[in-house]
């Protein structure tokens, strides 16, 4: 969450509970309620390396608030973190390592333990197609957000169902 | 017999051999299935794996080599395919990928057509066919052709021929196949309006996000059923959809 938080102060001083509102407002139903004390903490964090600073505004009726901002280095953080490009989702998962070994424990089969992943996965699809069509359709960030959600699982389907093909064929 | 709602088709140990060119192929090979009112089903696995035969074999677009089916608990063996096609116009509507209109029929014909031929009187046929446009958002194409339409519209076209007989069974093969992005949502979206006013439908695809919308997943290998699931949308273990979503640090 650290570049996240450093991406939304680029614009301008905020205080932990307007970046909780802008995350929501920014990810809709597709990322409900984000920590507003994972917030804090990792806010903490960045302010110790010196990526941002904080400044404690005194407020009448109730406690202090700290806004922050991004500091130079902070800035060229996300500089870097713009240039990177972001790493594959996983290839080899818990689920294949379970495949791979099944045959040499007798414990599991592995088409029952196929059939099992895929029963998940679509319940899984299920509530994403739900969360989609709650979504308000305008909120463009929040429906992508869910629709690349829902093609990843689509391939891990996919997937399971070429592991299903092959592996039929050797019973 | 079980309790529940009615049984709309049991089909019992279904198999169907394709003899073309070559080995002949195993298309459907023993399969047992019942459907009840206000079911929405998927049937999905590989291209090849034998679903749009089962589905043909359902709606009675293929005999089989054997095995029997059902409709509305009763046999089907005896129909002869005059039979099979009034049942067609009566009991079960289909849609295709390719939505096989009528392409010399304008819209309003072609959705009032089956109409007619049950029997309709044709002012019944024209309510029918207002309601079920004006529904799938078709108002203002009645007088269109087939082929002035986009694939989107013509699918819907077809679902509106194909329920224009309020069949108890809607039979789906690929009905987004051969749809872009937004159509296949828009066709999705209909399919789910329908089967929450208790149309039963079967919906043949290969794709998991369509097959997801309905409320069980029958996964198709090889002209055999693998698994018959029923989606309650609670996934059995695991961080399910919060997980999916999750944003890494």
């Amino acid at each position: 969450m650290r570049l996240h938080l450093l991406a939304l102060l680029a614009r301008g001083p905020a205080h932990g509970y307007e970046l909780k509102q802008d995350l929501e407002q920014l990810l809709g139903s597709a990322y409900p309620q984000p920590n507003v004390g994972q917030i804090y903490v990792t806010l903490g964090r960045l302010e110790k390396t010196g990526l941002i600073e904080g400044e404690e505004v005194e407020q009448s009726s109730r406690p202090n608030k700290k806004i922050y901002h991004l500091t130079d280095a902070g800035r060229e953080a996300l500089r870097t973190w713009y240039e990177e490009t972001a790493d594959e989702p996983r290839v080899r998962d818990e689920f294949f390592m379970k495949l791979a070994l099944a045959p040499r424990t007798g414990l599991a089969e592995q088409i029952t333990l196929i059939n099992k992943q895929r029963r998940q996965y679509l319940n899984t699809m299920r509530n994403l197609s739900k969360l989609a069509a709650a979504e308000n359709r305008d909120n463009r960030i929040a429906q992508l957000l869910i629709e690349g959600a829902m093609l990843h699982l689509q391939a891990d389907l996919d997937w399971l169902e070429r592991c299903q093909e092959e592996l039929e064929e050797l019973e | 017999m079980s309790d529940g709602p009615a049984q709309v088709l049991r089909a019992q140990d279904l198999v169907k051999t394709h003899h073309g060119e070559g080995a002949p192929a195993h298309a459907v090979r023993g399969v047992d299935l019942t459907l009840r009112q206000g079911e929405f089903v998927a049937v999905t696995g590989p291209s090849g794996a034998g679903k749009s035969t089962l589905l043909h074999l359902l709606g009675g677009l293929t005999r089989p080599d054997s095995g029997s089916i059902w409709l509305g608990g009763e046999c089907t063996d005896a129909y002869s395919e005059a039979r099979w096609a009034v049942e067609r116009r009566k009991r079960i509507g289909i849609v295709f990928q390719f939505f096989n209109l009528v392409s010399n029929l304008s819209v309003a014909d072609n959705v009032e057509l089956p109409a007619l031929l049950a029997g309709a009187s044709p002012r019944q046929a024209r309510t029918e066919r207002e309601e079920l446009l004006a529904e799938l958002g078709l108002v203002g194409k009645e007088r269109s052709m087939p082929g002035e339409l986009s694939g989107g519209e013509q699918q819907r076209v077809a679902l509106a021929r194909a329920l224009v007989n309020h069949p108890p069974l809607l039979l789906a093969d690929e009905p987004a196949g051969s749809l872009d992005s937004k159509a296949t949502r828009e066709v999705m979206r209909l399919l789910s309006r329908f089967h929450r006013r208790g149309q039963t439908i079967v919906l043949v695809t290969h794709d998991a996000r369509l097959a997801s919308a309905a409320d069980r997943v029958i996964s198709f290998f090889d002209g055999r059923i693998a698994d018959d699931a029923e989606l309650d949308g609670t996934p059995s273990r695991g961080t399910g959809i919060s997980g999916v979503l999750e944003l890494k640090d």
